[in-house]
């Protein structure tokens, strides 16, 4: 993964000195380890500090709404499948963007990391290979990346990005033997009652901070359904079902859009598996509307289209 | 709780559902009187808003009912709300509505026997869910 990071700069450099692009979006290292930044280079003398490694899970598509100039950006698997969502969704124009494709081994859940380290201070993390040395104060741990992997990406089956212009590596092998909606199957197999358990459980941390919205590429309305008032149609306190509303509408509005890149849970300040809710809708509009978001800007989303012989049995 | 009887908050298409019940109560049908409808433009203008402010104020069941696929006033409208309708309830269900809460038909304006029929469907099973917990807010509401 690491090596990477020189082609990134290397491309980022010729791009923005040949004015290919007026603005390059990557990564660059973030002040406290396992928390890499979003970057905006705008001169090639400044395309140093890009950086990338298994810990740059924020979706950079953040950054390309009401954009009009033309922009170099780094793109996975799913960030590619978001920028797609946004030519869609007449966000961006396929033509201000240069796609600079990445093939993406996963990143690493940097939650685990600190439970696996016995929530000791991590100071310095260096990534070898298919492993990755944990260094503190006092201690130097050794651990396999693939056992640490956030669980969207240990199920992803879009490793490698859809949309690009220039690949910085030779496309990965897709994983097809794994099921993404595991987890999902168990809690439908629940009653409502465990159900409803579950999910309050889930959110009972939930502090109402939206840092899950704010990360998500989708959500980029001017006003968005919490800060509405007149009529207030979410309760803004933190009661559960209050709580349970907001996740339930903002999880509703990804419907056929969202692209399971994690960037909610990454930056979820409690930890929450607010992809729970998400990975549902996926799981449904791949089964009733063969849709997976964001592998095609040709064709129109799932609520955008139907079908005459559209599923029925639910209606009486 | 003797005396209790649900309360279903109803959205009715203006062009086929809500014709249907008023033809019902012009013809002297009988049907349960725990539908408090609203009226609206197209099944289509039915939000998941609208489904979970009802539940948050104590509806014990929502029911919603539009035109036949193909016969939409606004020629599609009913075809997209299908397609919300079905990720609406899926989700809902998901996390923890019960089953027989939530209910959709397609009622022309010329059915007024089955739009008795289906409310007396979903009347029975709402009732046989008893009074709604799931979504209710516990402490009380700040304006």
């Amino acid at each position: 993964m690491l090596k990477y990071t020189e082609k990134i700069v290397e491309t980022a450099k010729r791009l923005l000195a040949e004015e290919k692009v007026d603005v390059f979006i990557g990564y660059q290292k973030g002040t406290v380890p396992m928390m890499n930044e979003p970057l905006l280079v705008n001169h090639p003398d400044k395309a140093d500090t890009l950086y990338w490694d298994n810990f740059c899970g924020l979706n950079l598509c953040n950054y390309l709404t009401k954009r009009t100039d033309k922009i170099g950006i780094i793109a996975n698997g799913c960030n590619s499948r978001n920028m797609a969502t946004h030519i869609i969704e007449n966000q961006i124009k396929r033509d201000q963007l240069y796609i600079v494709g990445i093939p993406c081994e996963g990143m690493i859940d940097h939650r685990a990391v600190v439970r696996a380290v016995k929530n000791r201070e991590i100071l310095n993390i260096v990534q070898e290979g298919s492993t990755f040395v944990v260094k503190g104060k006092d201690f130097e741990e050794t651990f396999e990346k693939q056992k640490f992997l956030q669980s969207n990406c240990a199920v992803c089956r879009h490793r490698n990005p859809v949309l690009y212009d220039e690949m910085l590596g030779d496309p990965l092998e897709e994983q097809t033997d794994v099921n993404p909606y595991g987890d999902i199957e168990k809690i439908e197999e629940m009653d409502s009652e465990k159900k409803q358990g579950f999910f309050q459980r889930l959110i009972s941390r939930c502090i109402r901070c939206y840092a899950c919205r704010n990360s998500c590429p989708l959500c980029y309305c001017p006003t968005c359904f919490v800060d509405e008032s007149e009529p207030q149609w979410v309760g803004k306190s933190i009661d559960p079902t209050d709580t349970l509303t907001f996740h339930f509408l903002r999880a509703y509005h990804c419907a056929g859009r969202c692209t399971d890149c994690g960037a909610c849970e990454r930056v979820c300040p409690m930890g929450i598996s607010m992809r729970q809710f998400t990975k549902k809708l996926n799981k449904d509009t791949e089964e009733l509307f063969s849709w997976e978001a964001g592998l095609d800007p040709e064709k129109r989303p799932p609520l955008d289209v139907y079908r005459p012989d559209d599923y029925n049995d639910f209606i009486k | 709780m003797e005396n209790w009887e649900p309360k279903i908050a109803t959205f009715l298409c203006n062009w086929c559902s809500y014709g249907a019940a008023d033809l019902a109560g012009v013809s002297r049908f009988q049907y349960p009187p725990n539908f408090r409808i609203i009226r609206l433009p197209c099944s289509a203008r039915v939000s998941p808003k609208f489904v979970l402010s009802a539940f948050r104020h104590g509806a014990d069941g929502v029911w919603i009912s539009g035109c036949h696929p193909g016969d939409c006033h606004y020629l599609e409208g009913n075809y997209y709300a299908r397609r919300k309708f079905a990720l609406l309830k899926g989700l809902l269900e998901h996390i923890g509505l019960e089953a027989g809460r939530l209910h959709f038909s397609w009622i022309s304006s010329a059915e007024a026997t089955k739009f008795v029929d289906v409310a007396n469907r979903v009347a029975k099973e709402v009732e046989a869910m008893g009074p709604a917990r799931f979504f209710i807010k516990s402490r009380a509401e700040v304006a």
